[in-house]
């Protein structure tokens, strides 16, 4: 086997087991009945794979929207267009997550479409700017180069222009990744549910065993989610 | 081969047109230099051709067709392009860059790794080495000789040159014009050459374009520019050293009377044979040279001062050499920067001494002109 993907599986591999591990230990360590009725393994799954639907969801929809409008608005006739949004994008994303699903609720009302749609909302941000930026800071002279030797616009833009912006792009996929795992913690408090449920929860009883688990999961995917993305930009890049 | 016709072009916000009326014709196998200072046109011109702008009004005839009736991406698949900067992929191995328009084309595996292989060995990159290394690990020469190589690819009959060798240090400059003169001599391509250096012009140029302000000031071969520039604006560009200029028009090969034997010995001679052949040369040395007939170094009267009995053990080392395609200029320069009076000439190719220039050749060449 190759050594990046030996070390792909390794480092897999030991975040699940660190998962598995600590999921385990809490179940049969509870400090008391409280603790273990909120660390049932039904309790911990049920919440872990709301987390992942928010976030598979939330992701898959900003990855639809953010790369294909970032290509958008860096074609030429948009650039103008695309430099005022980027702007606005930066605006955008000084906006604390927090306040980004409060004011969902206020328009929305509460629940898991709202969740989603907030998140998403903020996760197309980091990938759509990096999209366009990443391909408008390709040098004129390559771009030169490839329509002077009668290449389409078409294949300008799957050979050319999209490989070379794919580092930025997959940095902005990364950022979005964190962002997104991280702020669909908050999604328990428009009653989404996910692992920000047990952190709420142990924190309004004070349970820390509660709270490190949510808190814990939550790092944990966030950690392997980025983890993946950055593999997949080594095997993308070769240059 | 190629015709120009009232060409004009605007560009917005500019008050005066980029080109303007500008007819130009270019003859099969020739290659035409656009020569003027920056602002002149020139680049705009070249780009009208390949259509990477589109004329205002006028036509280019490639062939007498219209280029303007032609599909763009057809047309410009048809013409090698090679642009200041180079402008290679920097996320595409050599090998691939090279491939660009074969595979534009559709060309099957096993004839894109064909040319790929055929071309690297023309522009003197081991394929072995090369192929699969990527733009950033080449020295700006070798980019530029895989910047002409990705052009010529599917060998087109015309190619379009904008300041291709600018980018490199002049040594290295002066080695790829001679290089890429050596590779045009055995194909018959008609080039469109953009430059803003006099010099380069005269050197690479059948006929010479001078341009300004977007329109054809003279057109002509390099040896009417010198002698007879149409008005003060091309005297000046020419500049007053004319017959300096005119080394850049004249190689070596054309002057040199292949005296090989007459300035060198073997590297097994003895001292009498060195003493001999030393009273008949006119520069006071020798070259010496070993069974291949390659240059090793040189003996003169110094070196017999040293102990040894054969010229292989005489023997001084030379740095300076010039190869037998470069201009009298380039010799020139050589001669200046050794100090010395002569310089031997190599083949380009094998390697062997074919003989000695002397400042004598070049004084005699400039009074001839």
């Amino acid at each position: 086997m190759k050594k990046e993907n030996i070390k792909l599986l390794a480092v897999t591999v030991a975040i699940f087991v660190t998962g598995l591990v600590m999921v385990y230990y809490v179940m049969e360590n509870p400090t008391d009945s409280m603790v273990e009725r909120m660390l049932s393994r039904e309790n911990i799954w049920r919440a872990f794979r709301e987390h992942l639907v928010i976030v598979g969801v939330s992701m898959a929809g900003a990855l639809a929207v953010g790369i294909p409008g970032g290509i958008l608005l860096s074609r030429p006739r948009f650039y103008y267009i695309g430099k005022v949004f980027e702007n606005i994008v930066n605006i955008g994303q000084t906006v604390p997550s927090l306040a980004i699903l409060a004011l969902f609720y206020t328009i929305l009302g509460l629940g898991f479409n709202t969740a989603v749609f907030a998140i998403w909302l903020y996760s197309i941000l980091p990938i759509l700017r990096n999209t366009f930026a990443g391909i408008t800071s390709i040098s004129d002279e390559v771009i030169e180069s490839a329509r002077g030797m009668g290449m389409t616009g078409r294949r300008i833009l799957t050979r050319i222009e999209l490989p070379l912006a794919a580092p930025i792009i997959t940095a902005g996929i990364r950022t979005a990744i964190v962002i997104n795992v991280g702020t669909a913690t908050l999604a328990t408090f428009i009653g989404a549910g996910g692992l920000g449920d047990l952190i709420v929860t142990g924190l309004s009883i004070r349970r820390n065993m509660i709270i490190i688990t949510g808190a814990g999961l939550s790092a944990l995917l966030a950690i392997l989610l980025d983890f993946w993305i950055g593999q997949i930009k080594l095997r993308l890049v070769k240059w | 081969m190629i015709k120009i016709e009232n060409l004009t072009k605007h560009f917005p916000g500019l008050d005066r047109p980029a080109v303007n009326k500008l007819s130009l014709e270019i003859n099969e196998g020739e290659v035409c230099v656009l020569v003027g200072p920056s602002g002149c046109g020139k680049t705009t011109t070249m780009k009208m051709i390949n259509r990477l702008h589109e004329p205002d009004e006028g036509e280019v005839y490639l062939n007498g067709k219209r280029a303007s009736e032609m599909n763009q991406i057809d047309l410009r698949r048809g013409i090698g392009y090679v642009i200041q900067e180079i402008g290679l992929f920097p996320h595409m191995t050599i090998k691939e860059n090279i491939a660009t328009v074969p595979r534009e084309l559709g060309w099957d595996r096993e004839r894109i790794n064909k040319r790929v292989r055929e071309l690297l060995d023309l522009m003197g990159l081991d394929p072995e080495i090369y192929s699969d290394r990527r733009p950033a690990a080449l020295s700006g020469g070798q980019r530029q000789r895989v910047g002409v190589a990705r052009a010529l690819a599917a060998d087109p009959p015309v190619m379009l040159m904008d300041e291709p060798f600018a980018a490199v240090d002049p040594i290295t400059r002066a080695r790829l014009q001679n290089e890429f003169l050596r590779i045009l001599d055995k194909m018959d391509k008609t080039i469109i050459f953009v430059t803003h250096d006099i010099n380069e012009a005269i050197k690479m140029g059948d006929k010479i374009a001078v341009l300004r302000e977007g329109e054809l000031v003279q057109h002509s071969t390099p040896e009417e520019l010198l002698d007879a520039p149409a008005n003060e604006f091309v005297a000046q560009l020419v500049g007053r050293n004319r017959s300096i200029k005119r080394l850049h028009l004249i190689r070596v090969e054309d002057i040199i009377e292949e005296d090989a034997d007459k300035y060198s010995v073997a590297a097994e001679s003895g001292r009498k044979e060195i003493k001999d052949k030393l009273s008949e040369s006119k520069v006071g040395a020798l070259m010496v040279t070993d069974e291949q007939g390659c240059l090793l170094g040189r003996v003169d009267e110094q070196s017999l001062k040293k102990e040894g009995e054969t010229a292989g053990e005489l023997v001084d080392e030379i740095h300076d050499q010039v190869t037998a395609d470069s201009t009298l200029n380039d010799s020139l320069s050589v001669m200046l920067e050794s100090g010395e009076g002569y310089v031997p000439v190599v083949d380009e190719e094998k390697g062997f001494f074919r003989d000695i220039i002397t400042l004598q050749d070049l004084l005699q060449e400039v009074r001839q002109g």
